[in-house]
């Protein structure tokens, strides 16, 4: 209300503002009658229309009546306002709620009713809060365009700035304690630069985004996503109470927040909540919600991700299993593709190509082998089945899709004999980019030999298997460069291994024995093992994205906690010991934007690069070494001074030593260290290039 | 180096102690009896027996003659080193943990535990030279303000003139031997932050090295208590010796099998860890230990040194020739 109306208000109710102490006019909670408050700092967007009124609601189009002659009928709430001349009432009516949420839900309930009485025309109702007709009346009747801001670039807000760094450096992100620190891996430096580190920044875990422009941290009121040049700010915040889980999905378009309820009666189902966002802007794309039940497949529990989402950066569809459906959803519109779910009868398992709308699923055997089992790859939008392949006896299996969608791998554990008592296992390979999607059968040499890990090689042709007993099993290579068939490479005979971590840019890979912390440096080029070395308790073993470094964490283990850096090659170039480390994660990179002409043209012209960097790198260890004997140099005469002092004092007392001992002291030891020259010669030794 | 296995103590050691010429080295541990052995060839001396308990400490005099221990037993006894005999047991009403003679071993000071409703205390006793004249008296007496905190050290400073004590609260104190006075203290910042389990004096008593379970080991002025150099260890540490000859320090200690939850599978990989002195960074370790070190000493001309574990052996290495032209 305008000031200069509460002088009219004020004389028509009859109040003598001179009178009024308007200090203690206390404002209900919540409400500030429209005039702003000068000690918050409250930014409103439109201007409040509350008035004192919110609990009244107004009924409009009742039937005009004859009545008595009352000003006004007033009745537990009621109040009806009649015209005194004619006697009849207006038609409508103020009902009084306690509260305002008891009158928005009157007003909900009946605004629009079908009131009729015998022989009479429907009555509609037609309700009102007050505050929305106050709003009504008020409005502005010309319409103001909204004013254009001027853009002003940011640059603490540039999301990409971490890749221009001039040392091309990797970051990180490490857990420890209540600490969560960003930093950047110097390795000519030999430590970690902090970008950023904060106490209690996130509840429980922090999550790169697939292409690193974020941070995302878990709060307990939702999700926040963090970025920005050096201070990492908040950016958007998603509203999801006790969200324990969360995914992004591959172009960083959409953020996936899982969140799931144990009931409180032990036999009820647990109840899942699952929230999808638009990461840009925070809105809620859509909910799922439901019982554990129906977000995953009868013998199996729920695995994160739910929703797997589809090849490439375009985030454009993605898929959910449920029993015996597949249901493939589709971004635009955030419902099912095609309005219906795939039907696929007893489907245990679906995943997608990394770079296509291909999407795999196995159904298991079934009826004892009179319905084997089944593959099949099937292409997205339009559903159809490209390939599938029916697999005999087979009791379990797991798909591999290679980095690239060039291939697919299928391990499939078979049963050796009708009995079902041994397990064989073997692989189909299918050639996915080929012609037909030729499939290929790969049996071990050892066909009983149990398979304990497979990888594909990032963005090559090759794959690895750990298979056979542990704790000595063999690994093998292969190769899928010849067409039509698999062709070994070479067989590691009982190594201590039971992981693999191939390098992200292929051709390097660590045969790891993890807990034990045995780590193989191998070349799968040359088929060599560069360097094992030894890493106690080492739980968390990855590479960085550019397939540099790796790093390896021991965790919590009491013993030499911390982290260490080592190079491609195995040689450990540093470690930041740390007490409780949770977590580590590398950032991962964005793929790179040369096209693939240029990046070959970059390889070949590799030496000109090379030259350059090698001086700078030069240029750093000197530096450093030139640090390093300053440092000892200053170490050593600050010693030299205690040195002095002690044998000045050892002088003095000698005396009195003496009279303690009674003898006489004898010379302690002293020991000198005397360079001799024996033999100078000089030799002439000719080079055979 | 190929160290000298000794095996003559069932019981994890506690304490190894090498005389003043280097030729024998006495060890003290669980199983109350502390042994002499001859520190070139690790060849069995001898036994003394007669405590009752644990012995946690011991020192000999400068003529090798006499050799003090502190026992769980509520005792600390004086023996003849030739023969074993005791020549005299000093009654305490707790069990006695550190012992040491002072410069002339005419005093020694011995701390005994807290125990039941007694505080931790500091005692001095005279030593007589003749064994017959030995009494029980204490020249001093100094109960710890602390209390209920065990000292797990108290070594002579120079000249007999302080006491440095360090325990489980990780502060040094140095006291008045006189009087009995509080001289000086560490300060919580720049003093260690978990227990002092060891304590170690230099050759001319000018500075002394700490260990402690927090990790780290640090090096001392022990006239001023001036905190001089910190050494880290990535595992708690039990024992702390420095090198007579080189500017060098080991460490040795590790996680108590006890507090451990997965098993290591490389047996043997406790190890000593030697430190450079002066640049705090560390140049080597010895491994070979099946347990946690528990006692390090190193023989006074500096070529050998010796280590004792919880697996009961005690192991002596003597260097060679290329350890002492170790260059970072």
């Amino acid at each position: 209300m305008a000031v200069l109306d509460l002088d009219a208000r004020a004389a028509k109710l009859g109040i003598d503002l001179s009178q009024v102490d308007f200090n203690s006019v206390i404002l209900p909670p919540g409400e500030n009658f429209g005039f702003e408050s000068d000690d918050e700092d409250v930014y409103e967007d439109e201007e409040d229309f509350e008035t004192g009124f919110g609990n009244i609601i107004v009924v409009d189009q009742l039937p005009v009546d004859n009545f008595k002659k009352v000003e006004l009928i007033k009745e537990d709430g009621l109040s009806m306002p009649v015209d005194s001349d004619t006697s009849k009432t207006l038609g409508y009516c103020f009902i009084e709620f306690n509260t305002r949420q008891e009158a928005e839900k009157a007003k909900e309930k009946t605004n629009g009713y079908h009131l009729s009485k015998r022989g009479e025309s429907d009555i509609i109702l037609a309700v009102y809060t007050f505050d929305d007709i106050e709003r009504l009346m008020n409005m502005n009747e010309e319409w103001e365009p909204p004013q254009t801001k001027p853009y002003v670039p940011n640059e603490t807000m540039n999301l990409h700035t971490w890749l221009t760094d001039e040392k091309a450096r990797d970051q990180f992100v490490v857990r420890c304690g209540p600490d969560t620190e960003v930093s950047w891996n110097d390795t000519r430096h030999l430590k970690s630069e902090s970008v950023h580190k904060l106490q209690n920044w996130t509840e429980s875990l922090v999550q790169w985004s697939p292409l690193g422009t974020y941070l995302v941290t878990l709060h307990k009121p939702g999700v926040a996503v963090c970025g920005g040049a050096t201070n990492f700010k908040p950016l958007v915040h998603y509203k999801h109470p006790m969200v324990k889980l969360v995914d992004v999905s591959p172009g960083e378009n959409y953020l996936v927040t899982y969140n799931s309820q144990t009931p409180n009666i032990p036999h009820d189902a647990t109840q899942v909540d699952i929230k999808i966002f638009d990461v840009k802007s925070g809105r809620l794309m859509r909910g799922f919600q439901g019982s554990a039940d129906e977000f995953s497949v009868e013998g199996y529990s729920v695995s994160w991700p739910v929703f797997k989402w589809a090849g490439g950066r375009d985030d454009r569809y993605f898929a959910r299993l449920r029993k015996n459906t597949i249901s493939v959803y589709e971004t635009e519109t955030f419902s099912l593709l095609d309005k219906r779910s795939m039907k696929v009868d007893n489907v245990v398992d679906i995943c997608w190509s990394p770079t296509d709308y291909i999407l795999a699923l196995f159904v298991p055997e079934l009826d004892d082998g009179n319905q084997p089992a089944r593959v099949a790859l099937v292409q997205l939008p339009s559903k159809v089945e490209i390939r599938q392949k029916n697999l005999f006896n087979v009791s379990d299996c797991k798909m591999y899709w290679q980095s690239n969608g060039d291939y697919l791998a299928v391990k499939v554990d078979r049963y050796g004999s009708k009995s079902k008592k041994s397990i064989e296992s073997g692989f189909e390979i299918f050639r996915v980019k080929e012609k037909d999607i030729p499939v290929e059968v790969l049996e071990l040499d050892n066909k009983k030999d149990k398979i304990i890990e497979f990888a594909w090689e990032p963005k090559g042709q090759r794959f690895a298997v750990i298979h056979g007993d542990l704790p000595r099993p063999d690994v093998s290579f292969y190769s899928m460069q010849t067409p039509g068939r698999v062709s070994k490479l070479v067989t590691l005979k009982a190594k201590q291994a039971n992981a693999l971590f191939w390098s992200p840019t292929g051709k390097h890979m660590i045969i790891a024995d993890r807990l034990n912390g045995k780590l193989e440096f191998y070349n799968v080029d040359t088929l060599m093992t560069m360097a094992t070395v030894d890493n106690f308790m080492a739980t968390d073993i990855k590479w960085d994205p550019t397939g540099r470094y790796v790093a390896t964490v021991v965790t919590s283990s009491v013993m030499e906690d911390g982290f260490y850096i080592w190079s491609l090659y195995g040689k450990l170039l540093y470690r930041t010991l740390k007490e409780q480390v949770f977590q580590f994660s590398w950032r991962p990179r964005p793929p790179s934007l040369l096209s693939e002409e240029k990046e070959k043209e970059v390889k070949m012209n590799l030496r000109q690069y090379v030259e350059r960097y090698e001086e700078e790198d030069e240029d750093v260890l000197d530096l450093l070494s030139r640090q390093e004997e300053e440092k000892r140099r200053v170490m050593g005469e600050e010693w030299e001074m205690w040195i002095n002092k002690w044998k000045k004092l050892h002088e003095e007392e000698k005396l009195q030593r003496q009279n303690l001992l009674g003898e006489e002291e004898e010379e302690e030891y002293c020991y000198e260290t005397v360079e001799e020259l024996i033999d100078v010669c000089e030799e002439v030794v000719s080079l055979e290039l | 180096m190929r160290p000298i296995l000794m095996k003559g103590h069932e019981r994890p050691l506690t304490f190894l102690r090498y005389n003043r010429d280097g030729d024998m080295l006495f060890s003290c541990a669980k199983d109350h009896t502390p042994t002499l052995w001859y520190a070139d060839n690790g060849e069995r001396h001898g036994t003394y027996r007669g405590h009752n308990g644990a012995v946690w400490c011991c020192d000999v005099s400068r003529d090798s003659s006499r050799l003090i221990t502190g026992s769980a037993d509520q005792t600390a006894k004086l023996w003849d080193v030739k023969t074993g005999t005791q020549l005299f047991s000093f009654k305490f009403s707790s069990p006695a943990r550190s012992v040491d003679f002072a410069v002339g071993d005419k005093l020694a000071v011995i701390t005994t535990d807290p125990f039941m409703e007694r505080t931790s205390a500091i005692h001095v006793k005279r030593i007589a030279e003749d064994p017959q004249d030995q009494d029980g008296d204490s020249v001093l007496v100094l109960e710890n303000p602390e209390g209920r905190k065990r000292i797990n050290r108290a070594v002579w400073g120079p000249l007999n003139q302080t006491i440095v004590s360090g325990g489980e609260d990780a502060v040094l104190r140095i006291w008045d031997a006189e009087t009995g006075k509080l001289l000086k203290e560490t300060d919580k910042e720049v003093g260690h932050k978990q227990t002092i389990t060891s304590l170690c004096k230099s050759a001319d008593d000018s500075h002394f090295l700490t260990g402690s379970l927090d990790k780290t080991a640090k090096l001392w002025d022990m006239r001023t208590l001036t905190l001089i150099k910190t050494y880290t260890s990535g595992v708690p540490v039990n024992a702390v010796s420095m090198s007579p000859l080189l500017d060098h320090v080991v460490i040795g200690g590790g996680q108590d099998a006890s507090a451990v939850t997965t098993t290591d599978h490389r047996a043997g990989n406790f190890e000593a860890k030697f430190y450079d002195k002066i640049l705090q960074e560390e140049i080597g370790g010895v491994k070979g230990h099946f347990g946690p070190i528990n006692a390090l000493a190193f023989n006074p001309d500096g070529r050998s040194f010796s280590s004792g574990g919880e697996d009961g052996y005690v192991r002596l290495h003597h260097f060679d020739s290329d350890y002492f032209s170790i260059k970072i």
